[in-house]
C-alpha cells in the first residue's frame, strides 16, 4: 500500500477513518488499516494530528527520463478546422516548453489538412508532426492511437497534451496503454515541478477535492486539458516553423471501427438538477418579457431557464422550472438569481450552487447574503451588459 | 451471447459536503451507490437480454468486500453472474493499474462477446478505464455511446460528440462506454432482490486472475498522487460597483478567472 | 442499515427498501402528486411501473407470479412509498393484502391461477367487500345475502365504502349464506364487477387519500356460480378476520411510513425557518417536540417490524398487530399534527407537503379496524 501507518505516533483518533474520501479505512485493533479502495490521495496523512501516516518511497524510474525532450500538443482538427482548446493548449504548452527550455510542437492528423500547420505555428508550435493520409479523415482511435503511438516512440517527447474533449478523452487513454505510460484526466492547472516533473492538478470527488498528480517514473507525462480553462496562445502570424511528415501507412485490419456518418445536431434542454448553468428570474423580471431576455442570457451563456415561485405563480414561466422548496433544489455550478428577492423557500433550493449571482434593485433583498456576486441593479440594463461582456 | 459489464461503486458525489469552517470532506452519511453510467451501460445489456433471453449478462467490478452489495443490485435489476475482483494488491490503482486488473478479470470470466462500461465514474471524472481495458484485451473500443443498434453481429452505435455525434459501425467482440442519454436504467424488481440473496458472487484476488501483485494496483500505476487537497472555501460574497458596463465586465472576467465560464 | 432495522430485517430487506425509496424518489414527484390530488385520477403509467417492480406481489409465492419476499419485505416497502404519498401505497396494499389475501387463503388453485396471478401482474384490479352501512366495527352483522339457486348463488345487498371499488375487475363479496347463524353463515364469493346485476355508487369526496376512488357497491339479484365460493361454506368470516391480521400490519407500515416523512419535512422545515434571527428549531419549544416525535415514532417502528417478524417466523401475531396497527397509526396522527404545528401558518396551506399528510393519515386509525376495535381485541386477548 501506498501509505503507512506509524504505529508509534498513532492515537488511535480515527480521524484519518473520517477523512478518506473513498471509506477506505477501517480501524483494527485502534490502528488504521488502508483497504483496498484506496486511491493514495494522502488526504489521511494530511488529516493526521500526529504524523502518524506517510506515503510510501518512490522507486527507481522505469525508463531512461533523460532521453525524452519537448511538450507536444494533439492538435485537435475536426473538418479542417482547428479545435479552439488547441490554442489554449498551444499557449500553456508554450509556457511550460520555456519553463523546460525546450521545444513545443504540434501533432496535426487527418486529411489534407497540411495547411493548418500554419495556424499551429502562428500559435507558437515550433514543428508539425504531420499525418495526412485519407484513412484520418475522421477520428477513429485505432488509426489515430497507431499514428501517434509510431510517433511518440520514434521521437519521445516529454509531455504531450490534449484537450478533453469528446475525441481527446477517447485517444489519450488509449495512447497511455501503448506508450505504457500514465494518463491524467481534465487537468486545470499544469506546472513544472522541482524535477523537471509535470505538476498536473484536476479536480475530484465530484469536484469536492483537487488533487495534484505527477507521473514520475514513466514518459512521456501525459494530461487531457479541461477546455476553456487555459488562456489561449496569442497568434503571431506568418511565424515559421518545421514540418515533419508522419508519413502513415497502414494495414488491412488496422482500424477496426467504421464512421459512417457524422451528424451535427443543437444541445437539448437539460433539466433542472442538471444543469451546469441556471439563470433564474422572479417578481422582479416583470413579465415574460423578462424571461426572454432571460433566455437570451441562458443560451448565449449554455444555460438552463428557471424561476421563482412568484414568477411561476404569474404563470411567466411553466412549474416544472420552479426552483425552490416546494420545486426543485438544484446545484449547478453558477447560478443567476435575476429580480429575485431571495425568500427562504428559494434560498433553500439553491444555495448550494457552486458561484451564485445576484442583480437586484433593492440592495436588501436577502438574495445578496447567499450571492458571490451581486449586483445592485435593472436587469433590463444589467443583462444586455453582461451579454455585451461575454461577447469581448 | 456473453456480455461483461464493468461496475464501479462510487459515493454520490453529490452529497459530499465541505465542512465550511475545517475546509475538510465530510464523508459521514453519504452513500454508496451504483455509479449511474454503469447503470446505463447494465441496462443496455440487460435490453439486448430482453430481446435475446439466451443472452448471458455478467457484471464485473473491482473493490473492497463492500461492493458486493452494489453487485447484489446489479443482480437484482436482472444481471445473471457477478465478481468481484478483490485484493489488498489491487489497492492505489490509477486507470492504467486498474484497466490491468480489470482486463485479467475479464479474460478469466471467458468467451466474452462484448464488454460495457460507463463512460465514467463520478467519484473521479477521468473517463480513462473503459478505453485502457479495451485496449488491452486488444478489442476495439468506442466511447461516449448514446444509441445502439445491434443487428446479428454488426452493431452501430451514435458516438456522442460536443456538437452532435458519429454513426460508428463495430463488431464484436469490443468495449462500448455508455453515456447516460442512452437510456433510463431499469429498477431493481422485488423478485430480482429476493432471487439476487440466493445467487453467488465470485470472489477472485490477483492468483485467481493470473496477476503479478507487482503488475496491479500502487506499484503498476504511472501516475501518483501527490497531494490533494479540498478546494479553498468560498469567502463572503462582492459587492460589484460601478456602472451595468463595469460590473458586467467585471463578473464576466471573475467567473472567467473561477473557470465556471 | 439502521440499528433499529438490524434487529429485524436483513440485507435483503434493506434492498428492498432502497427500491422503494428509489421509487418513491423518481416517480411520485410533487408535480405527479399534485396532479393526482387535483384530479383524483392515479397515473396509469405509474401502477405499470409498480407492478413491473413486483409491488403488487410482494409476499405473494413466486409459484403463484409474486416475488417470494416477506412480511417485513412488504412493511419495508408500504413505508418508504406511504413516506412520499399515502394514495400511492393503496394500490400496493390493495394486491398484497386485502384482494390477494381472501384468495391466498382459501383459493383453490383454478382461483389462485385465474384471480390471483392477474392481479399481481397488475392486469386485474379486485376489491375488498365487507364493510356495510350497518356493519361496519360489527363486521358479523352483514345483511347482503346469499341465496343457493341451483349451481348459483343469488347475492342482494349493498357494500359500503369500498376502496377502489370503481376501479376494480372483481370484488371479494361477504354475504349471508345462513341467516341464523351470525358470523358463522358468512360465506366469501369472487364476483365479477361487470357482471348484470352489479353496480358501484358514486365516489365518495373524501378527506385524504385522494386519487383512489372509493364506493358503495350494490348487488341486485347477481348470480354467482358455485365454482366462485370461497372458501368452504359459512367459513367467509374466519377469511375475512385473517386477511384483516395482515391488513394491519399495512396500515402500521403506512402509519409508520407517513409519521417519517412527517418528520423529514418539520426537521428540514425547523432548520430552515428563521424566526427572531435564528433558525426555529434552536428554540426548545420546537426541539422537543420533535424529539417527542421522533421517539414516538422509534416505539411504532419496533412495534410494527416485531409484528413482521413474527408473521415471518409463522408465530402468531393478532394481538401484535393490533397493538402495531394501534400505536403506529395513533403515533402517525400526533406526529403529522405536531409537523404541521412547526409549519405554522405555512403548514395550512396545500403548497406545503405536510397539509396532504396530515388529512391521508387521518384514516389510518379508522380503516381495516378502528383504534377502538384493536383496543377490543388487545383487551380480549388479555382477560381471556
Amino acid at each position: 500500500m501506498g501509505i503507512i501507518v506509524d504505529k508509534e505516533k498513532c492515537i488511535g483518533c480515527r480521524k484519518c477513518m473520517k477523512s478518506c474520501p473513498f471509506e477506505s479505512i477501517v480501524m483494527e485493533d485502534k490502528y488504521p488499516v488502508i483497504g483496498s479502495s484506496c486511491t493514495n490521495c494522502g488526504q489521511c496523512v494530511e488529516n493526521c494530528k500526529f504524523g502518524a501516516l506517510s506515503k510510501s518511497e518512490e522507486g527507481s524510474a522505469e525508463v531512461d527520463l533523460g532521453l525524452y525532450h519537448g511538450v507536444w500538443v494533439f492538435a485537435e482538427q475536426r473538418e479542417g478546422k482547428i479545435m479552439p482548446v488547441v490554442i489554449e493548449l498551444l499557449g500553456e504548452g508554450r509556457k511550460l516548453a520555456d519553463a523546460l527550455n525546450t521545444e513545443l510542437a504540434a501533432v496535426l492528423c487527418g486529411s489534407q489538412i497540411g495547411g493548418l500547420a500554419e495556424e499551429l505555428f502562428a500559435g507558437g508550435a515550433d514543428k508539425v508532426y504531420l499525418a495526412d493520409a485519407p484513412e484520418l479523415e475522421n477520428y477513429t482511435t485505432d488509426a489515430y492511437s497507431k499514428v501517434i503511438e509510431e510517433a511518440v516512440n520514434t521521437y519521445k517527447p516529454e509531455i504531450v497534451l490534449y484537450g478533453a474533449t469528446h475525441i481527446g478523452r477517447d485517444l489519450g487513454p488509449v495512447l497511455a496503454v501503448k506508450a505504457n505510460t500514465g494518463l491524467t484526466a481534465d487537468c486545470t492547472k499544469l506546472e513544472i515541478g522541482e524535477d523537471r516533473s509535470l505538476m498536473m492538478t484536476r479536480p475530484a470527488f465530484g469536484g469536492n477535492l483537487m488533487a495534484t498528480i505527477r507521473c514520475p517514473k514513466h514518459r512521456p507525462q501525459m494530461s487531457t486539458v479541461r477546455p476553456g480553462v487555459m488562456k489561449k496562445a496569442e497568434s503571431i502570424p506568418g511565424r515559421k516553423g518545421e514540418i515533419i511528415d508522419l508519413a502513415p501507412v497502414f494495414a488491412e485490419g488496422d482500424i477496426r471501427t467504421k464512421v459512417l456518418e457524422v451528424v451535427k445536431a443543437v444541445g437539448e434542454t437539460v433539466s433542472l438538477t442538471d444543469a451546469d448553468i441556471i439563470v433564474a428570474g422572479g417578481k422582479g423580471t416583470g413579465g415574460p418579457e423578462g424571461f426572454k431576455l432571460l433566455q437570451k442570457l441562458a443560451d448565449k451563456l449554455g444555460g438552463t431557464l428557471a424561476g421563482s415561485r412568484a414568477a411561476v405563480d404569474e404563470g411567466w414561466i411553466e412549474k416544472a422550472r420552479q426552483v425552490g422548496q416546494t420545486g426543485t433544489t438544484v446545484k449547478p455550478k453558477l447560478y443567476i438569481a435575476c429580480g429575485i428577492s431571495g425568500a427562504i423557500q428559494h434560498l433553500a433550493g439553491m444555495q448550494d450552487s457552486g458561484q451564485i449571482v445576484a442583480i437586484n434593485t433593492n440592495e436588501a433583498a436577502p438574495i445578496f447574503e447567499v450571492a458571490d456576486y451581486g449586483i445592485v441593479g435593472n436587469l433590463f440594463q444589467v443583462i444586455p451588459a453582461i451579454l455585451e461582456a461575454l461577447e469581448a | 451471447m456473453k456480455i461483461l459489464v464493468c461496475v464501479k461503486q462510487v459515493p454520490d458525489t453529490n452529497e459530499v459536503k465541505i465542512d465550511p469552517v475545517k475546509g475538510t470532506l465530510i464523508r459521514e452519511g453519504v452513500p454508496s451507490i451504483l455509479n449511474p453510467d454503469d447503470a446505463n451501460a447494465l441496462e443496455a445489456a440487460l435490453s439486448v437480454k430482453d430481446k435475446e433471453p439466451d443472452t448471458i449478462v455478467a457484471v464485473l467490478t473491482m473493490g473492497p468486500p463492500q461492493a458486493t452489495e452494489m453487485l447484489r443490485e446489479c443482480l437484482a435489476m436482472g444481471a445473471d453472474e457477478a465478481y468481484l475482483l478483490s485484493d489488498r494488491a489491487f489497492g492505489g490503482a490509477d486507470t492504467c493499474a486498474t484497466s490491468t486488473t480489470l482486463a485479467a478479470g475479464i479474460r478469466r470470466v471467458k468467451d466474452v462477446d462484448l464488454v460495457f462500461a460507463g463512460r465514467q465514474a463520478i467519484d473521479g471524472d477521468t473517463a480513462q478505464v473503459g478505453p485502457q481495458t479495451a485496449e488491452r484485451l486488444g478489442m476495439p473500443v468506442v466511447t461516449y455511446v448514446q444509441d445502439m443498434e445491434m443487428n446479428g453481429s454488426v452493431i452501430k452505435v451514435q458516438r456522442q460528440l460536443e456538437d452532435g455525434y458519429e454513426i460508428i459501425e463495430v463488431q464484436p467482440p469490443c468495449l462500448l462506454t455508455m453515456v447516460k442519454e442512452l437510456n433510463e436504467p431499469r429498477y431493481m424488481t422485488v423478485k430480482g432482490i429476493v432471487d439476487a440473496y440466493k445467487k453467488e458472487i465470485t470472489v477472485w484476488n490477483h492468483e485467481d486472475v493470473e496477476l503479478d501483485p507487482e503488475n496491479c494496483g500502487l506499484k503498476a500505476s504511472p501516475t501518483q498522487v501527490f497531494r490533494s487537497f479540498t478546494p479553498p472555501p468560498k469567502g463572503k460574497g462582492v459587492m460589484l460597483e460601478g456602472t451595468a458596463a463595469e460590473m458586467s465586465k467585471a463578473l464576466v472576467e471573475a467567473l472567467r478567472e473561477k473557470h465556471v465560464l | 442499515m439502521s440499528e433499529l432495522n438490524s434487529l429485524f430485517c436483513t440485507e435483503e430487506h434493506e434492498m428492498l427498501r432502497k427500491l422503494a425509496r428509489s421509487f418513491a424518489e423518481k416517480e411520485l414527484t410533487t408535480e405527479v402528486l399534485d396532479k393526482v390530488e387535483e384530479t383524483g385520477v392515479f397515473p396509469q403509467e405509474i401502477l405499470d411501473k409498480m407492478a413491473k417492480c413486483g409491488f403488487f406481489g410482494i409476499k405473494i409465492p413466486q409459484e403463484l407470479g409474486g416475488a417470494g419476499s416477506d412480511c417485513r419485505g412488504y412493511v419495508a416497502v408500504m413505508s418508504e412509498i406511504t413516506r412520499v404519498s399515502g394514495v400511492a401505497s393503496l394500490y400496493i396494499s390493495s394486491p398484497n393484502s386485502l384482494a390477494g389475501g381472501p384468495l391466498l387463503l382459501s383459493g383453490t388453485e383454478q382461483q389462485k391461477e385465474k384471480y390471483l396471478k392477474p392481479i399481481v401482474t397488475g392486469e386485474k384490479v379486485l376489491c375488498f367487500a365487507l364493510t356495510e352501512p350497518g356493519a361496519g366495527s360489527d363486521a358479523g352483522s352483514v345483511a347482503t345475502m346469499a341465496v343457493e339457486d341451483g349451481d348459483y348463488y343469488i347475492l342482494n345487498g349493498r357494500k359500503t365504502f369500498i376502496t377502489m371499488a370503481p376501479l376494480s375487475d372483481y370484488a371479494v363479496v361477504y354475504a349471508k349464506t345462513d341467516r341464523s347463524k351470525g358470523s358463522r353463515g358468512i360465506t366469501a364469493f369472487i364476483v365479477d364487477m361487470k357482471q348484470e346485476g352489479v353496480s358501484c355508487g358514486k365516489p365518495e369526496h373524501k378527506m385524504g387519500l385522494i386519487g383512489c376512488a372509493t364506493s358503495d357497491i350494490i348487488l341486485e339479484n347477481v348470480r354467482v356460480h358455485k365454482d366462485n365460493m370461497l372458501g368452504e361454506l359459512n367459513r367467509g368470516f374466519t377469511n375475512a378476520m385473517k386477511t384483516l391480521d395482515t391488513g394491519r400490519l399495512g396500515v402500521a407500515a403506512q402509519a409508520i411510513g407517513m409519521a417519517q416523512g412527517a418528520l423529514d419535512e418539520a426537521v428540514r422545515y425547523a432548520k430552515e425557518r428563521k424566526q427572531f434571527g435564528k433558525p426555529i428549531c434552536k428554540n426548545q419549544a420546537i426541539s422537543f417536540m420533535l424529539a417527542d416525535m421522533a421517539t414516538q415514532l422509534d416505539a411504532a417502528k419496533l412495534l410494527v417490524y416485531r409484528t413482521a417478524y413474527m408473521m415471518d417466523q409463522k408465530l402468531r401475531a393478532s394481538k401484535e398487530a393490533s397493538m402495531a396497527k394501534y400505536f403506529a397509526t395513533e403515533a402517525c396522527n400526533e406526529i403529522c399534527a405536531k409537523a404541521l404545528q412547526i409549519h405554522g401558518g405555512y403548514g395550512y396551506i396545500k403548497e406545503y407537503k405536510i397539509e396532504r399528510m396530515y388529512r391521508d393519515c387521518r384514516v389510518f386509525t379508522i380503516y381495516e379496524g378502528t383504534s377502538q376495535v384493536q383496543q377490543m381485541v388487545i383487551s380480549g386477548q388479555l382477560l381471556k
